[in-house]
């Protein structure tokens, strides 16, 4: 530095020169820039009380549609498959009703996914057999000829080791915790509840979980595979809200914000 | 003495911690990556024992000689160099790998080599590991440079690079071995999180000293960017991953955020890994070296100052377009709409402010390939910054969203413009490093450059006419009334696509072998290939003479 005492000359963006000086104030002000953002979008999610309309019939999933969930989730479906209808013509054509918020509220994380590799899945539930899904699973194109699907026959020779240790109740507590509505009792009952929905016999399933479908969902009514656990899943998929219900329809109408 | 102890015995602690965790594990995922902590934290153990000049202990004196701080610190920014190489080679090879699978779906393998368990393993291979080795190696490149400082904490800096390259390796076995959140691009499970942050933190600390222990007076612009990004991924990272793990044993983790709260934050948090970590970081890459390879200062200090303050307020806003005409309030969609419009005028800022950089250095672009790398890559900002905020158009994106036009459009963005910055600042970087005259061979620089450049041409236009075929199909109706398509036909009239595709992800692979031969030559052997010069006019001494005994030349007529 010289000792030039003149006046430096009017710059432009001079104050500029603070930040540039000072790492912790360009630091606090670039994290206040990036800051504003993602609070004005997210944070009101959480409070304004139209982001989730209430729908009749959304539950928690059962500890084997839970299951296969997470089979869903391992194999990496999202990515190539969406659970999120958009409201076009074409799309509720194709594929049902359009996606409600409430259907994914007990999602954790939410399976929207971002591309259409494969046709959606968000009402897939229903839609077709359980031994079409099997068959579709094990060998895509021998339903489906154009299908570029991997195969996944690997899962009906996989004995189903659900959640952490091989029980469910660990899962269960975790997703209450985050704010699933699980009852102690259905956490106690979890595995119990896991066999009874895989083979078909027993338990108040039914009672806690509404229009839970228990059955031998892969064919091998003998052992309770990764196969059952995922085509559970996939066939409850949409089918929770009666969308096409006139009560359903008549709440829709009244819908504000959409 | 003591330090040198107390080290030894944290990575002890911390071995015997991750063992005990790889015989209790709940599940064999779990057990494998514990076995590959415990086996990391034995090496660092091992290391930090045996490496110590054990003479100069007992005369003493520090374990290691000092360093010469005559010089910059750049051991880590070497090792940066080749990792960015190596899996930068991985994640190019497992794209083209995935390419195939979805062009001959036989190619799937499983489970492990199964799409969905192959197509994590290719993203985060290429935007963490390639684009975060790359991050890292050049931040402290430029940062060390631009402050006329030594890293600060050198040991520290080591941490970083390894302590990023044990992250890298648990998240990529861990998709083959199916352990994922499943979240894109956030997929790593809560262990894998944690460890992440440690290093990051650890990567804040030495990048934010060392330009406290500057000798210049001013934070040179790139160091704006590299900082934006080193403090907003570490803000995205701890918020979207936020999780309930379901054993303290095991792998598996129950996402905090469920439903529309779950799908907003992940798309802020998705579309800002794209914001910041391969825009704002890689900014910050061009603003070192576009000009020191143009040998032009940066065309505009205003520019730079407003759009470095536009881009990154404006980034933030602009993940809701991921989530048009779904289940996410209207409201929100419409922020991100416009916001995402608005981002284009910043983004085009950076590009200007790049191509402006080579007034009177254009002439260069014929003889230099590295500089024309960066040119490209400048213009595959542009591009792809302006498609996108096109895309974010609710209209635009009815039609556009779930199809393979997103693909393209991602990828005009990471192979054109986050690739080539990172190749051109790897030419430039490596001479410099392994402290030779030059490449080994800039004819090569030149085949890479256009192999990487016809590849992406058949990347982006492939998979624009996939995804607007895809689009158009899913939504035709016949003169009756119905859906003129099933789901299967659009599947099968892209076969064609993504084939074309898949070419020209084996030309943009082929570009990198150029660059790996080269830059393994310039490293081991350091000589010069023997080739003709790009640029060189004939002097031709021979026809420089007068004529001299011939008949003079008479006009025709």
């Amino acid at each position: 530095m010289s000792a030039d005492t003149k006046q430096p000359p009017k710059v432009p963006f001079a104050w500029h020169g603070t930040l540039e000086r000072n790492v912790t104030i360009l630091a606090v002000c670039a994290f206040i820039a990036v800051i504003i953002g993602g609070l004005v979008e997210i944070v009101p999610l959480f409070y304004i009380d139209n982001t989730i309309e209430k729908v009749k019939g959304v539950r928690p999933y059962t500890p084997l549609e839970q299951a296969g969930r997470d089979i869903y989730i391992r194999e990496g479906c999202y990515l190539c498959h969406s659970q999120m209808i958009r409201p076009f013509r074409d799309e509720t054509e194709r594929y049902g009703h359009y996606s409600l918020a409430a259907e994914s509220m007990y999602d954790h994380p939410f399976q929207w996914g971002s591309e259409r590799t494969g046709p959606d899945l968000a009402r897939v539930g229903g839609k077709y057999s359980d031994a079409w899904h099997v068959q579709h699973l094990t060998a895509p194109r021998s339903v489906v000829p154009e299908s570029i699907m991997p195969n996944y026959a690997f899962l009906s020779n996989t004995a189903l080791k659900a959640g952490e240790g091989g029980s469910m109740q660990g899962e269960l507590k975790a997703l209450k915790l985050a704010g699933v509505p699980y009852t102690d009792e259905d956490i106690a009952k979890a595995d119990a509840d896991l066999k009874a929905q895989a083979t078909g016999n027993g338990t108040d399933l039914a009672k806690r979980y509404a229009k839970a479908q228990a059955r031998d969902f892969d064919g091998k009514p003998d052992t309770i595979t990764e196969m059952d656990a995922l085509v559970a899943y996939l066939q409850v998929l949409g089918t929770m809200v009666d969308v096409e219900s006139a009560a359903a329809q008549e709440h829709l109408a009244q819908e504000k914000g959409r | 003495m003591g330090i040198l102890v107390s080290r030894a015995g944290l990575w002890l602690v911390l071995f015997l911690f991750c063992f005990i965790a790889m015989v209790a594990a709940q599940d064999s995922a779990f057990a494998i990556h514990m076995g590959i902590c415990a086996l990391a934290a034995l090496i660092a153990m091992w290391h930090g024992v045996m490496r110590p000049d054990y003479a100069r202990v007992a005369r003493g004196q520090s374990a290691l000689p000092p360093a010469d701080t005559s010089l910059y610190d750049d051991d880590v920014i070497r090792w940066a160099t080749i990792a960015t190489v190596f899996w930068g080679m991985a994640g190019f090879l497992v794209g083209l790998i995935i390419a195939l699978q979805l062009a001959f779906p036989d190619l799937n393998l499983e489970p492990w080599f199964n799409f969905g368990r192959m197509r994590p393993l290719h993203t985060s291979a290429v935007i963490f590991a390639f684009g975060g080795n790359a991050l890292i190696g050049t931040s402290f490149y430029v940062v060390q440079r631009t402050c006329r400082a030594r890293l600060a904490f050198p040991g520290l800096a080591r941490f970083v690079f390894w302590g990023y390259q044990l992250f890298i390796v648990l998240a990529a076995t861990g998709y083959l071995l199916g352990v994922t959140q499943g979240k894109e691009y956030a997929e790593p499970e809560w262990y894998v999180d944690l460890w992440l942050t440690v290093v990051w933190v650890a990567y804040l600390l030495v990048f934010a000293f060392t330009i406290v222990r500057r000798t210049e007076p001013h934070i040179y612009v790139a160091n704006w960017f590299y900082l934006s990004f080193i403090i907003t991924v570490a803000m995205l990272h701890l918020i979207n991953n936020l999780a309930i793990p379901v054993s303290f044993l095991g792998a598996r983790s129950i996402s905090y955020f469920a439903g529309v709260q779950g799908a907003m934050v992940q798309w802020w948090y998705g579309h800002n890994a794209v914001g910041f970590f391969l825009t704002a970081g890689f900014l910050g890459m061009m603003y070192y070296f576009v000009p020191k390879q143009a040998q032009r200062p940066v065309y505009s200090y205003r520019l730079s100052i407003i759009h470095f303050w536009a881009l990154i307020f404006l980034y933030i806003w602009a993940g809701p377009h991921h989530l048009h005409y779904t289940a996410l309030p209207d409201w929100a969609q419409t922020l991100g709409m416009v916001f995402s419009i608005m981002l284009w005028m910043p983004s085009w800022g950076g590009m200007i402010n790049g191509l402006m950089t080579l007034n009177g250095a254009w002439d260069r672009l014929r003889t230099d390939p590295i500089l024309r790398m960066f040119v490209m890559s400048l213009a595959f900002y542009g591009m792809s910054t302006f498609e996108g905020p096109m895309m974010s158009v609710k209209t635009v994106n009815s039609l556009s969203h779930y199809t393979n036009w997103t693909i393209g459009h991602v990828h005009s963005g990471a192979l054109g413009w986050n690739g080539m910055v990172t190749f051109g600042a790897l030419y430039y970087m490596v001479p410099r490093l392994w402290n030779r005259p030059a490449m080994y061979s800039l004819r090569m620089v030149n085949w890479h450059f256009w192999c990487a450049t016809l590849g992406i041409v058949f990347y982006a236009a492939s998979m624009w006419v996939a995804g607007i075929t895809q689009g158009l199909m899913w939504r035709e109706y016949g003169a009756d009334g119905y859906l003129v398509n099933s789901f299967a036909d659009a599947v099968a009239a892209i076969h064609p696509m993504y084939v074309l595709r898949a070419f020209g992800g084996l030309l943009y692979l082929t570009g990198a072998c150029f660059m790996t031969y080269n830059i393994w030559r310039t490293i081991a052997v350091g000589d010069q290939r023997d080739e003709k010069p790009l640029h060189n006019i004939d002097q031709n001494r021979d026809k420089d003479r007068p004529l001299i005994g011939q008949p003079v030349a008479v006009p025709a007529e």
